[in-house]
């Protein structure tokens, strides 16, 4: 056993009360984060607020994709469709054709990306898994040139002015300062809470994080519900789901259109913090880097897909200095997690034991373990 | 509608030279679907790297617009074997670094997925990087005219000046179109018949089937990967011949859009079935053609996939559906 599951063998037998204080320290820490502008964590060649904000938002649509990828077992290369429309709703809404405030886009925004899963998801989820990708690869393009070439919609230059989320400027944080080599509370530069404004992205890295809350929340009921065993049973056998009288055709088509909601949430995030989108921003690629970092943190387990997402969106921006190397070295990070990590960086634990007992019959049949 | 029906054949010959390419790009898709179960998807990479194989090896040789027919000749058959040869090599390189490590260790299905993401973006981005990687080992004032702005496009000299042979109804057909139809097709063909009649190609077809009995009568599985990889390679160097014959212009990122739509083409024609990629390539570079026609051409991409929905709604497996293994024994 290494080191790091027994530590969390004995995180887990900690009595109840001693886990909540933990939780709640974490999240603390978690919200605290941008102002400690901690050493070696702080990305020196970019706004940290802004990157923190960044990384919360690849959480939020890891989260959302791993319901499609992880949970159902449907591979979903056109992602960033749903991310689209979430984001070009309250574009329009709030901007383009109309003057919504961003509170009350979002709820369009997320029903929005909702009839999209569901649009497409029910002409497309009968064709098997392979060619279900190359179709959502195909949304994901379709979403992308309708964006560009739709003067209705502000055509390549996009769109401008999205308003802002609600704020009040309650009170102003200070943040640390570790130039000297130790820490010291700087109140020359301060951070007012709840203030949506232009420089300061630290507030909009707040609500992201209370939204994954929320959102790890929910993904945490419908898993463990009739729902997630209909998926995870649709996901080991379809066939066999089917015959124990399970809808599998229903339930993936409603892992779809949750997976397209929080897609969409997360774009609408997006749109409230940039004040400005254009289809630059919906390229091809990041549904590509949206599934590696579902994939990579470990496809079925909620933390792992989370540190996924930071490792995909974090490590880019940390290591700027390496700016012309850095997809380089992305690709060879991802190939070698690929060979020494093949379940992800944090399996679930379901997969864990299902290895373990491959490894037993093979030990069985073979009179050795596979290495 | 009108502009449709004016420039019907413009559009079906710029359409099937266009699918020609998308065919042979696909081909390679489709091998290793049939073979592996899996989505290969660093091959656009390995015909982007055909293009500058075939690039370079003309600006090597010096070669320019109007020259004599001999000299044309002995550029193009150089340009066929570095493509080939480059194309190939790289194939098969990225079936030993990102492939068969993970067959060893008997990882899920969608982890070759990633690693196949990761080897592309490496690929791409030497290439991209090429001018930075060449001040490394001090070649970079010898190379300057390869490795130069590595970012841009990167042109070729029109060694084929393209001339009218015929023309149908206004439409003069060029000697590249034809040159680019007729070889695409008879590549194609004699693949055909490698995988229908010789010995590698009935392993092929073998471990397509059923890998585990193909195993048990003694075929050597790692092997017939390694030929599969090895001539989809060979496929997408051709592709990257006619492309810089009719087209010219390459980049180190020039191959995703083109893989995307190769791809398309694969899963079009039914995938793992090697005629089925050819009809995939050519159905699909007519409906962009005819489809920008229709609706305009900024609407081109759009056209491609919707036709590639609306195909799977109705033919869930494509239009001649999957078969490598079943191919006609």
């Amino acid at each position: 056993m290494s080191p790091a599951t027994a530590l969390l063998d004995r995180a887990r037998a900690m009595p109840k009360p001693a886990k909540i204080v933990l939780w709640a320290l974490f999240g603390v820490f978690l919200f605290a984060l941008p102002l400690l502008n901690l050493p070696l964590i702080s990305t020196p060649g970019a706004d940290f607020g802004g990157v923190l904000f960044t990384v919360a938002t690849y959480v939020l649509v890891a989260l959302g994709l791993n319901i499609v990828v992880g949970y159902a077992g449907l591979l979903d290369l056109g992602y960033v469709g749903f991310y689209a429309v979430g984001a070009y709703t309250v574009g329009v809404l709030g901007s383009q054709h109309g003057s919504v405030p961003w509170l009350w886009a979002v709820p369009v925004a997320v029903v929005a990306a909702l009839v999209s899963g569901v649009l497409l998801g029910a002409p497309t989820l009968r064709v098997r898994g392979d060619y279900l990708a190359i179709v959502t690869l195909g949304f994901g393009e379709i979403v992308r040139l309708t964006l560009v070439n739709s003067q209705w919609l502000g055509g390549a230059q996009g769109i401008s002015n999205i308003p802002r989320p609600p704020g009040a400027e309650l009170f102003d944080v200070p943040s640390i300062d570790w130039s000297t080599g130790a820490p010291i509370i700087d109140l020359g530069n301060t951070t007012t809470f709840l203030k949506f404004g232009i420089t300061d992205q630290i507030p909009y890295y707040w609500l992201a994080l209370a939204v994954i809350l929320l959102v790890i929340l929910f993904d945490h009921l419908v898993k463990s519900s009739r729902v997630g065993r209909a998926w995870e049973a649709t996901r080991e056998d379809e066939d066999a789901a089917e015959l124990m009288g399970v809808p599998t055709f229903r339930f993936k088509l409603l892992a779809f259109a949750l997976g397209a909601c929080i897609g969409g949430l997360s774009g609408a995030l997006f749109a409230g913090k940039a004040g400005f989108i254009s289809p630059d921003s919906f390229q091809l690629l990041l549904s590509i880097l949206f599934v590696a970092a579902v994939v990579v943190g470990g496809q079925g387990n909620r933390w792992g897909v989370i540190l996924g997402a930071i490792v995909v969106s974090y490590f880019p921006e940390r290591f700027r200095e390496f700016a012309d190397f850095r997809v380089l070295v992305f690709g060879l990070a991802l190939m070698v997690l690929a060979v020494f990590r093949p379940q992800g960086l944090i399996p679930p634990r379901r997969a864990v034991r299902a290895k373990k007992v491959d490894e037993r019959l093979d030990a069985l049949e073979e009179g050795e373990a596979r290495v | 509608m009108q502009y449709l029906i004016d420039n019907f054949f413009a559009l079906t010959i710029t359409g099937v030279t266009l699918g020609a390419v998308y065919a042979l790009v696909a081909l390679g898709y489709t091998l290793v679907y049939g073979v592996l179960r899996l989505i290969n998807f660093a091959h656009s990479e390995v015909f982007m790297f055909g293009t500058f194989a075939a690039l370079w090896v003309v600006m090597l040789l010096g070669g320019k617009g109007g020259a004599s027919v001999g000299q044309v000749v002995f550029w193009v058959a150089m340009m066929f074997l570095a493509a080939m040869a480059m194309s190939g090599l790289i194939a098969i390189l990225l079936e030993r670094v990102a492939y068969r490590p993970l067959r060893k260790r008997h990882a899920p299905p969608l982890i070759a997925l990633i690693s196949a993401i990761g080897a592309s973006f490496v690929l791409s981005e030497t290439m991209g990087l090429r001018g930075k990687i060449a001040v490394w080992v001090g070649l970079d004032t010898t190379l300057a005219p390869y490795v130069g702005n590595a970012r841009n496009n990167a042109g070729m000299p029109e060694i084929i000046t393209p001339q009218p042979v015929f023309t149908i109804r206004d439409y003069a057909v060029t000697n590249v179109d034809i040159f680019v139809i007729i070889g695409a097709v008879a590549i194609m063909v004699l693949l055909d018949q490698f995988v229908k009649r010789s010995r590698l190609g009935r392993g092929i077809r073998a471990v397509a089937q059923d890998p585990e009995s193909a195993a048990l009568m003694g075929v050597n599985r790692d092997r017939v990967i390694q030929v599969t990889f090895l001539v989809g390679g060979v496929m997408a160097g051709a592709a990257a011949v006619f492309y810089m014959l009719k087209i010219g212009i390459t980049r180190y990122d020039a191959g995703f859009i083109l893989g995307v739509k190769a791809f398309t083409a694969a899963v079009l024609g039914g995938i793992g079935n090697l005629r089925g990629a050819l009809l995939g390539g050519f159905v699909l570079g007519l409906a962009e053609n005819y489809g920008s026609a229709l609706v305009g051409t900024q609407w081109k991409d759009v056209v491609a996939f919707l036709l590639l929905v609306v195909i799977l709604l109705f033919r869930p497996t494509g239009l001649l559906g999957e078969s490598l293994g079943k191919a006609r024994a």
